[in-house]
């Protein structure tokens, strides 16, 4: 007895051609180099700005004799840091051909911002309820905390910055009021600076 | 036995992808996963052998094999240390392996551009 079967009809299978392969597997080293590496744009000489600005910010604060004036100035300081920070970043992505779309960057800003975020939503929330005396703890404590989660995928300088902003924010935390300033100058300014000089020599400026 | 199998299968393959393309290409580059181990570390200074499998989403003993053959030539180099009686095992791209990763980048670009002509 016979099986009428469909006829079988074999295609050939085309390979791609070379161009479309060596295309394919330099997407291939692209992508594995972007997911393994670290993002080695973070500006160093950005960070020494940021930093002598939170050092005349300290100066200016410790002489304000209001609450409202004290806050204002550290708010200032902060928008003026954000500024350079991102005309440093992007002018240093720039010109070591990093891009700021890239994974590294992205895991960077990811694990940066959160925290960040938290830190000016706590800042209005604090302020309401009268707890000044908690904002440079708080503000130590989550920057601290950004920016060693952000730097786990940078350099590592940031991640042991990082460590000795919650370091001076634990210490703010039990510290009389008056020594506010002075922490966050020696937190803003002073590691900064000296982070920053450290990532310049070492990582390209 | 098929052990052997599927090395000769393997051999096979990247031989045949290999010479799929129009230049010579070092076949030790070539391969997948050898491709994938030199990428990751040509991007940073090391990385572990679990950061590589966790990257290349491969099993202990692939990965073992192909960073055998890559630190048998020189292309990577192996530190094995202990980490609260765990051991652990880094690997650095050497200056060799970052020259055969170059020129194989090089050699990629070439068949693109030949394909433009």
């Amino acid at each position: 007895m016979s099986i009428d079967r469909p006829a079988v009809r074999r295609h050939a299978i085309e390979k791609p051609p070379p161009e479309i392969g060596a295309a394919e597997h330099l997407r291939y080293i692209r992508d594995m180099m972007e997911r393994s590496g670290s993002f080695t744009a973070v500006p160093g000489y950005g960070a020494i700005a940021m930093g002598t600005t939170a050092l005349a910010a300290a100066l200016i604060a410790a002489q304000q004799s209001s609450e409202s004036m004290w806050l204002a100035v550290w708010l200032g300081e902060a928008a003026v840091a954000f500024v350079i920070g991102i005309a440093a970043l992007t002018r240093k992505s720039r010109r070591v051909g990093v891009s700021l779309h890239s994974g590294p960057a992205r895991k960077y800003f990811l694990s940066l911002v959160p925290p960040f975020l938290a830190g000016a939503l706590l800042t209005s929330a604090l302020w309401q309820s009268n707890e000044v005396d908690l904002l440079p703890a708080l503000w130590l404590l989550l920057y601290g905390a950004g920016t060693i989660t952000g730097g786990a995928h940078s350099v590592k300088i940031i991640p042991i910055m990082g460590v000795l902003f919650m370091v001076i924010g634990t210490v703010a935390l039990f510290a009389p009021a008056v020594w506010a300033d002075a922490l966050l100058a020696a937190s803003f300014g002073g590691l900064h600076i000296v982070c920053g000089w450290i990532i310049a020599r070492n990582h390209g400026g | 036995m098929a052990r052997t199998a599927d090395g000769t299968r393997e051999r096979k393959n990247e031989r045949e992808r290999a010479t799929a393309f129009p230049v010579e290409l070092d076949r030790l580059v070539h391969e997948r996963i050898r491709l994938g181990i030199l990428s990751a570390l040509a991007a940073t200074d090391q990385l572990s052998f679990n950061d590589l499998k966790r990257l290349l989403a491969t099993t202990d003993g692939n990965l073992s094999v192909h960073a055998r053959k890559l630190e048998e030539a020189g292309y990577i180099a192996c530190t094995k240390s202990f980490e609260d009686r765990t051991p652990r095992t880094e690997y650095q791209l050497t200056s060799l392996g970052r020259h055969a990763l170059s020129s194989y980048l090089d050699q990629m670009e070439q068949i693109i551009e030949m394909a433009r002509r």
